[in-house]
């Protein structure tokens, strides 16, 4: 039960302050992102620059990259997923415990970028996983990706542990390798392919020729 | 030292090699595919020239019937390079002799330009893809290769 942010404020001019079960482990939840660490082309380089001592990602309390998938729960997609790769990004994402968070950073991982009309890279990673923030930009400055971190923590707080503990992500089915591409190209349950997209060279809707007899 | 215009560096491999024919075109030593093994040997063993570094091994796809193999040499010993060797296959076949027992380091470009472009390197103690898996079908670097659509509705 949310208490009334007037009264607290009042409350807490008196010394006295009062919260909820939620909001007291989403504060905690919120503010140790510990991100998984891995990047995989140039956005990796802003990541790490602000994981460094200018941008100091510290501040935001997500400064514990951590090498094991058991020991993060956030994935920062930073960079070109490609075909080849998309196998083990999806399998470290199964293996994260819950709950589990994703931000696509940079053009490359939201919709495959300056690569997007090529034949070895996937066109967004949200084909197969879940993902919570997208970053736009190539790459996204650090200034971004740490706004995208904050977006994250209110879409944190902005749900109760209860609720976010039930529903887990589980298993993703992780895709294979076909003869042209991935099999399957992308998982139905996240994500549905557009039925027009004006960006898509390959699915730029023709006009119709006009009937005969219609005036032009 | 500094290596002879590429006009007399074909002066020299021609009297050093009776039989073989080259041509300059550019920059380019183009030398014909049976004669690449010998004119390669050639650059590397002779002291003159001493090419025993090869920079770069790459293809150019000239449809509708052309497929060109290029190879960049220079000089760690002496200094001096690169000097650029041409190669003009058919593209419905290419086929060329490796280079990888004379440059050891011809190995993995050569893997890199098969798995690309389908020239296959006779004499290649590995000839597999390397940047593509295996069971890929097609040579995606070839002009008229079509990437799948990744947004084709997957049948239910
Ligand atoms: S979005 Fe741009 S900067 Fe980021 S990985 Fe792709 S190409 Fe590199």
């Amino acid at each position: 039960m949310a208490v009334d942010e007037g009264l607290r404020s009042e409350l807490q001019k008196q010394g006295v302050y009062v919260t909820t079960w939620d909001q007291l482990v989403n504060w905690g939840r919120s503010n140790s992102i510990w991100p998984l660490q891995f990047g995989l082309a140039c956005c990796a380089i802003e990541m790490i620059s602000t994981a460094a001592s200018r941008y100091d990602i510290a501040r935001f309390g997500s400064e514990i990259f951590r090498a094991s998938p058991r020991q993060a729960d956030l994935m920062i997609v930073a960079g070109t997923v490609t075909k080849k790769m998309t196998p083990q990004v999806v399998r470290l994402y199964n293996q994260m415990a819950d709950p589990k968070y994703v931000i696509s950073m940079g053009a490359c991982a939201t919709s495959g970028g300056p690569f997007h009309t090529g034949y070895n890279v996937l066109k967004g990673i949200d084909r197969y996983i879940p993902v919570d923030v997208y970053i736009p930009g190539c790459p996204p400055t650090p200034q971004a990706l740490l706004e995208g971190l904050m977006k994250l923590q209110e879409r944190i707080k902005s749900r109760g542990f209860g609720a976010a503990m039930a529903d887990r992500q589980g298993e993703y089915p992780v895709p294979a390798f076909g003869e042209t591409g991935l099999k399957p190209k992308y998982n139905p349950e996240v994500w549905q392919p557009p039925t027009q997209h004006p960006f898509d060279y390959q699915r730029v809707p023709q006009p119709k020729p006009a009937a005969p007899g219609t005036p032009a | 030292m500094m290596l002879p215009p590429i006009e007399e560096l074909k002066t020299a491999l021609e009297q050093l090699l009776p039989g073989v024919s080259l041509s300059v075109d550019g920059h380019a030593l183009v030398v014909t595919p049976k004669d690449l093994e010998p004119v390669c040997q050639c650059l590397k063993e002779t002291e003159r020239f001493g090419l025993d570094y090869l920079a770069n091994l790459t293809a150019v796809d000239y449809p509708p019937d052309r497929m060109d193999v290029v190879y960049h040499l220079c000089s760690m010993a002496q200094k001096h390079g690169p000097v650029t060797v041409r190669v003009s296959l058919p593209r419905a076949n290419p086929v060329i002799a490796s280079v990888t027992p004379i440059w050891r380091g011809a190995e993995f470009q050569e893997r890199e330009v098969y798995d690309l472009y389908g020239v296959r390197f006779e004499g290649h103690p590995d000839l597999r893809r390397i940047l593509m898996w295996e069971g890929f079908v097609g040579h995606p670097m070839r002009k008229d290769y079509v990437p799948e659509d990744q947004n084709a509705p997957e049948a239910a």
